[in-house]
């Protein structure tokens, strides 16, 4: 049995007919400008399909400029699948995204480089040094391995966190660019029994990468029936270029027929037009492209329609994601999945600041509501990142979690029966029957069967906020928890059979 | 079979039943005889009331306040549980004065004039009521006068005064000053709680304590009943 995410009513910002106008503007996009590819096979094999290709003199890498007609696009839609299935360890944790049905998942996301520690210090007032108070103060670590394990045996207990996509760059001294995805899907493998998603750092190392899932899925049927693995291409970098690495990648994604999101990141104001029908009349194009290149490849092939637009801060040219916009571009993206059928792997759960508080609170809850509110089957930034995607912090991700479950809630669908009704009615009859009148001995059965919210579960007492100490806590108390390793002797196999493991991992 | 009954009233108090017809804490329980069924088969077959209390009822609210402390028990509980010792004790009233046991105290409660608001002195009523008290409930909107007639009428030991609006609040110190122009104001100790008073606040007029919840309330009248006692 797969996990229920939840299932909202998607909240529509645009009208069907703006959707076909961007679809339409989208495919305007595709011939012209076009889109430059950098990638020789990517070229060819768009004008096989009666692109046309034009060879772009510069200096450098080769580069095309490809005019794609719209039979290609429609063609390879047609031939994309509208579920997708994102396999995992525990049958129970298996993701079923279909475009069709607005069911939402929660993922963490991008490779940040740092780690964020929050530990607690006293502090002794300056006016009056007999009052000493408590404060988070926060320490910044280096992603590494052991971090990475870290981050999924949170995601492994946290409820809302639906699949693990990596969460830290590992820069362990012993990892290398030839070590690292082995490193990088191993350890996370190694500590959830839920889907694990991430960027492939080399393309020599796919092979090995696919080894070791069938080995741990139990064999190359099994890897197929159950794919507890997926990848995430950025192949296009905005505006509308295929970059040569990342299609190659692509390309031989596609061949294994493992799940693989096409992503793209355009930033408004910088990267793509600012404007949202600018903005999103380009994202799809280049989700378009890349989409049609892996039905092209292998048909069939199962893809995530994978938008992730931000738009820049005005002050630094940095991506911001506290801004109202990015909701906006994102909402869009999601209906244009929608009109495909495709799944989509959307974005929310991010905020600017580098620290958690205030304003990383409203921030990445204004993008939890509102993106899910929108009803993508996926969406990924949504646990513990911080300093924009350079930053992720395991408390931060406790927090995003509960927050989380939270808006799942709010977005359930309403049960307004004839039976539950009468049972209100009932109820205002027996209250109205009392002297206090109140209400509270009818909670009692909801409260336990978990109908209700429970309180906060981070709230403080007196004047002071206590949610980070909370938050640390609960993490604490998670990390406590014996891990959900794989079994010894299929841990034994992965190691006798792919290269490039750091021993430690087997030791722990 | 007597101790088979008073653990059944005990489990129901626990439970937070009042009649058959209530849901409990564990799954399955409408249909099956709750505190008020109890008491009056425990009367039926001659269990003094002293047992029924101390044995059945009190025993059963010092586990439920136990389990609340736990944080297995949400304030829901506590008010079911509350509700049911109340509805005992309403049925044993009569018997009590037959079998010379005297009541924890009389407490009269009411919202102050052109205040609506009653949640809170309704909270505070079933967890007195819960606690062993007699509560006389005046209601909501009760300007001093009323309030000084039902304390001249009533002779309670305590005046639980309640009041949401900062506009209504005054009407607390009001009610104060009319009972010592009555010169009942010694005879009574006045507690006042609410959303707009403080501490602070029930010093300033002159009342007797403030609650800032209705567990806090409770507590403040078992402090001051050894007070009246002494």
């Amino acid at each position: 049995m797969a996990r229920q995410g939840v299932l909202v009513k998607p909240y529509h910002r645009l009208k069907l007919d703006q959707v076909e106008q961007l679809h339409q503007a989208s495919l305007a996009i595709l011939t012209d400008p076009g889109v430059l590819c950098f990638n020789r096979n990517a070229a060819e094999i768009f004008g096989d399909q009666g692109a046309e290709v034009l060879p772009i003199h510069q200096e450098g890498a080769a580069c095309w400029l490809l005019k794609i007609p719209e039979k290609v696009i429609t063609d390879a839609l047609q031939a994309t699948p509208k579920v997708v299935k994102l396999g995992a360890r525990s049958e129970n944790n298996c993701l079923i995204l279909n475009g069709c049905e607005p069911r939402v998942y929660f993922a963490s996301g991008s490779e940040t480089n740092n780690w964020l520690d929050v530990d607690v210090e006293a502090f002794v007032s300056k006016r009056n040094p007999s009052i000493e108070v408590e404060f988070p103060v926060f320490r910044v670590e280096k992603g590494n391995v052991d971090r990475l394990a870290k981050a999924a045996r949170l995601c492994e207990h946290l409820d809302s966190w639906d699949s693990f996509l990596r969460t830290v760059n590992i820069q362990d001294d012993d990892i290398t660019n030839d070590n690292k995805d082995v490193n990088k899907f191993f350890a996370s493998l190694n500590n959830t029994t839920k889907h694990v998603m991430s960027g492939l750092t080399e393309l020599g190392q796919l092979s090995n990468v696919v080894r070791m899932s069938q080995i741990i899925a139990g064999g190359e049927d099994q890897l197929r029936e159950n794919p507890i693995i997926s990848f995430i291409t950025c192949m296009v970098k905005s505006p509308l270029q295929l970059v040569n690495g990342t299609t190659q990648k692509a390309i031989e994604i596609a061949k294994t027929s493992i799940p693989l999101v096409i992503s793209s990141s355009p930033m408004g104001g910088s990267t793509a037009p600012i404007r949202e029908e600018g903005m999103v009349a380009q994202i799809n194009a280049e989700i378009l492209v890349g989409i049609a290149l892996t039905q092209l490849v292998n048909k069939g092939t199962p893809v995530l329609y994978g938008s992730v637009p931000g738009r820049a801060h005005m002050v630094n040219l940095y991506d911001s994601y506290g801004v109202p916009e990015f909701n906006q571009y994102n909402i869009d993206c999601v209906q244009m999945a929608r009109y495909y059928s495709l799944p989509c792997y959307s974005t929310g759960g991010i905020s600017d600041v580098m620290v958690p508080g205030i304003q990383a609170s409203v921030e990445r809850l204004f993008s939890h509501i509102l993106v899910t509110l929108a009803g993508p089957q996926y969406i990924h930034y949504a646990f513990g990142l911080l300093e924009r995607t350079n930053t992720f912090c395991p408390v931060q991700a406790v927090l995003d979690d509960a927050h989380i479950g939270m808006v799942k809630r709010f977005v359930r669908q309403p049960v307004v029966t004839a039976n539950r009704i009468s049972e209100s009615l009932e109820q205002i009859r027996k209250a109205m029957g009392t002297s206090h009148k109140l209400y509270a001995r009818f909670v009692r059965s909801m409260l336990r069967s978990g109908e209700i919210a429970p309180p906060y579960p981070f709230e403080g007492k007196d004047m002071i906020d206590e949610t980070l100490f909370r938050a640390r806590e609960r993490m604490e108390e998670i990390l406590s928890l014996p891990p959900s390793y794989l079994p010894r002797q299929v841990v034994d196999k992965v190691f006798q059979e792919v290269p490039g493991l750091l021993t430690r991992l087997r030791d722990s | 079979m007597t101790e088979d009954l008073l653990a059944l009233l005990k489990e129901n108090v626990i439970q937070g039943r009042v009649t058959r017809d209530d849901e409990g804490i564990d799954e399955g329980m409408v249909g099956q005889p709750g505190v008020s069924e109890f008491i009056e088969k425990a009367l039926a077959q001659g269990i003094s009331p002293e047992d029924m209390i101390k044995r059945g009822l009190t025993e059963g609210m010092d586990i439920v306040g136990q389990k609340y402390e736990a944080g297995e028990y949400y304030i829901p509980d506590m008010l079911a549980s509350a509700e049911a010792v109340g509805a005992a004790m309403e049925i044993l009233e009569p018997h009590l004065a037959k079998s010379g046991i005297k009541s924890k105290g009389k407490i009269i409660v009411a919202t102050v004039k052109g205040d609506l608001h009653d949640i809170g002195k309704n909270i505070v009523s079933i967890l007195l009521r819960g606690a062993g008290y007699m509560v006389k409930d005046l209601g909501n909107d009760i300007d001093p006068q009323t309030i000084v007639a039902a304390v001249r009428e009533e002779k309670p030991q305590f005046l639980g005064l309640s009041a949401l609006l900062t506009s209504t609040m005054i009407h607390m110190k009001d009610t104060i000053q009319a009972l010592i122009e009555s010169g009942f104001r010694d005879k009574v100790k006045v507690i006042i709680g609410g959303a707009a008073v403080s501490e602070e606040f029930a010093q300033s007029i002159g009342a007797d304590g403030y609650g800032a919840n209705g567990f806090q309330a409770v507590r403040l009248v078992e402090a001051l009943s050894t007070d009246v006692e002494s």
